[in-house]
């Protein structure tokens, strides 16, 4: 460890300087992007200008986040196969968002996912919901980020201490608040396009090195991925993690519901599809991201195991303590690859990677940071506070307050978060996401019966069955890893809620629409029908 | 717009979404899109649950240290990327077209809709 900490200090300089560069390079960009936003459009939906891939670059490099690329391949080198379920979970789920909502809600909405709820529902209501729900399930994904940069840093400036973790995260913050208020969404996306390529190229670099140390034999890397993991075979197949008991199982099923469920429930990346001009471009763009995405997992699969196989456990261990996250896996096995600790190439390596990672979280949470002030300011103020007697001007500022706030409220709360995996946090986003957002996205777009009673039963119902099972789950209290182990007040057995609340979620809106009086509106119903499958209308 | 107005008092959209052609369309997304996701969310569960429940098969030797749970998962990519390539061509023939034809008959009734606050 103490190698390990001097040449990280040693070299730190360097990671500093590469991710500075990024910083500089993506301030430029935020600026330019700046000077042209002038409308709403402009600033919540960068005009509409880009094309399909440009767009699928971008939502890729909104959900390659810290939680893909530290956090999974963390999970893969600590628990090998189970690691993998997360992937393929965060894979499958793009095809939700293509068949069923990225087209339609591109042709019904303008800036947020509430255009296309309350589209046909009295406005406050729903609206107020969805833009709860938004902020909700941003900052269960903002604090993911941020704990994915305290751990980084950790092990770049080779120091354990608070300190440094603390202003890190403070610096995170300070960051995504200027792009945001300055870029808005035409200077976060090209942030995002920047970003998604610099992972893409670090993450091939690795695998390529990784491969070519077991003759580019898969077999031959998992063999060694086993037998220095001291699990053997069982390394390489499911149950490491989650099949320890019954209720482990039940766990990854609900774990497993939530990701495929997830990912089309999840506002930042909703907004994305209101970056493009049509219906058929965000078609293009989700096609785009799937393969972009797909390829990205199966590079973090041979990242995973070559972690396991060079840095091992005990590499995690030195550098994180007696429970590693798994956060550290990545850069660890860059230092590797590079030559080892205490090598130049080794510390170049570790310096690159840290860099993209950074950059990694920085874009991300810009993109968490633009969704949810825009949900505030479009949501709660324009439409709810002001009842849409604000102009376009004192929206777009509200916004952006709103968007120091948020990133605020995300400093602190990330500040007590850090000893959660970045996986394990983003999974309860999705979780969130798939009980209070999906549900009522399906229903508004595809039934024709809904009512405003049954979308706010479903966003609520979804959203506090969700909160409050976490809230009740051995991820806050009772366990080794709670977050406050001391303490005990859980009674809910799995750490993920999506068995049970994302099926809540569903069932209220049902019942919240059979049992009201009230009448759906069928003329709104079928303009919603035609615009959302025509574009007939759509902004 | 062939069918005959079914409320007393329909409006423009109320009629195009009572054609011919916007039914055929509706009907080309919906027998896509409803049946597909039925299959692929059923075939991830599917995998999901042999991950818990059947660590024998899972852990079968296929080739090497390749075993049967890295190849379902790894078949899980193929199905992914096979649907989404599927849609794309369907959607490009089957979806594309009649509702660029929806659009131009009817430019002109459905205006952009004004700020949606109440």
């Amino acid at each position: 460890m103490i190698v390990l900490a001097s040449s990280a200090t040693e070299h730190r300089g360097l990671t500093m300087t590469l991710f500075g560069l990024f910083v500089v390079a993506t301030l430029v960009i935020t600026v330019w992007a700046g000077r042209q936003n002038r409308s709403a459009s402009d600033f919540y939906a960068g005009g509409r200008g880009f094309t399909g891939f440009q767009n699928g670059l971008a939502i890729s490099g909104d959900y390659m986040s810290a939680a893909s690329f530290l956090g999974i391949a963390g999970l893969i080198a600590l628990n090998g196969y189970d690691g993998f379920l997360y992937s393929i979970g965060f894979l499958v789920a793009w095809l939700v968002a293509l068949l069923l909502i990225a087209e339609p809600l591109r042709n019904s909405g303008r800036f947020t996912m509430a255009d296309v709820l309350a589209f046909r529902m009295r406005q406050r209501p729903v609206r107020t919901a969805a833009g709860v729900s938004t902020i909700v399930v941003s900052i269960f994904y903002l604090l993911a980020q941020m704990v994915g940069a305290g751990a980084l840093v950790a092990l770049l400036l080779g120091v354990t201490g608070e300190g440094a973790k603390r202003w890190t995260i403070l610096a995170v913050g300070a960051l995504m608040i200027v792009y945001v208020v300055i870029g808005g969404m035409k200077g976060t996306t090209w942030v995002q396009i920047v970003k998604a390529v610099l992972l893409i190229v670090g993450a091939a670099l690795m695998t390529v090195l990784v491969l070519a140390k077991y003759h580019f034999n898969p077999s031959e890397l998992l063999g060694a991925a086993a037998s220095a993991s001291g699990k053997g075979t069982a390394f390489l197949e499911p149950g490491l993690k989650y099949g320890a008991s019954d209720t482990s199982k039940l766990d990854f099923i609900s774990l497993g519901i939530a990701l495929v469920l997830g990912t089309a429930g999840l506002p930042h990346i909703l907004v994305r599809f209101y970056t493009v001009p049509t219906a058929k471009a965000a078609r293009k763009s989700v096609l785009w991201a799937i393969g972009i995405i797909g390829v990205f997992y199966l590079m973090t699969l041979a990242l995973g195991f070559g972690a396991a196989a060079l840095v091992g456990r005990s590499g995690m261990v030195a550098v994180e303590g007696k429970t590693p996250s798994g956060n550290t896996a990545a850069p660890l096995l860059a230092e590797q690859l590079g030559g080892g600790s205490g090598t130049t190439g080794g510390a170049i390596m570790l310096a690159v990677i840290s860099a993209v990672a950074f950059a990694t979280i920085l874009a991300v949470v810009a993109g968490l940071t633009l969704a949810s002030s825009a949900s505030f300011a479009h949501d709660l103020y324009a439409n709810v506070i002001r009842r849409g007697k604000a102009g376009e001007k004192e929206e777009v500022l509200s916004a952006k307050w709103a968007a120091v706030g948020i990133g605020a409220v995300a400093v602190v709360l990330s500040l007590y978060a850090g000893k959660l995996s970045t996986a394990a946090l983003v999974a309860l986003a999705f979780a969130v996401a798939a009980s209070a957002n999906l549900p009522t996205l399906l229903y508004s777009l595809f039934w024709k019966r809904f009512t405003t009673t049954g979308a706010v039963s479903s966003v609520y119902a979804g959203l506090i069955s969700s909160v409050a099972l976490v809230v009740f789950s051995p991820v806050l209290s009772g366990g080794k890893n709670s977050l406050f182990p001391n303490t005990d007040f859980h009674w809910f057995p799995l750490e993920n809620p999506g068995l049970v609340s994302i099926p809540i979620g569903f069932l209220a809106g049902w019942l919240g629409t059979l049992l009201s009086k009230e009448r759906p509106d069928p003329a709104k119903y079928a303009e919603l029908e035609v615009r959302s499958l025509t574009g007939l209308g759509a902004h | 717009m062939d069918s005959p107005p079914i409320t007393t008092s329909p409006t423009e959209v109320q009629l195009i979404d009572d054609s011919e052609e916007f039914r055929t369309l509706r009907s080309s997304f919906r027998s896509f899109a409803f049946p597909v996701t039925i299959g692929f969310v059923l075939w991830y569960l599917l995998y999901v649950l042999l991950s818990c429940y059947a660590p024998g098969l899972m852990g079968t030797k296929v080739l090497g240290r390749v075993n049967v749970a890295l190849v379902l998962g790894l078949l899980q990519f193929v199905t992914t990327f096979a649907i989404a390539a599927w849609y794309a061509r369907y959607a490009d023939r089957r979806i594309d077209p009649p509702a660029a034809a929806i659009r131009q008959a009817h430019g002109a009734v459905v205006h952009a809709p004004r700020e949606s606050a109440e």
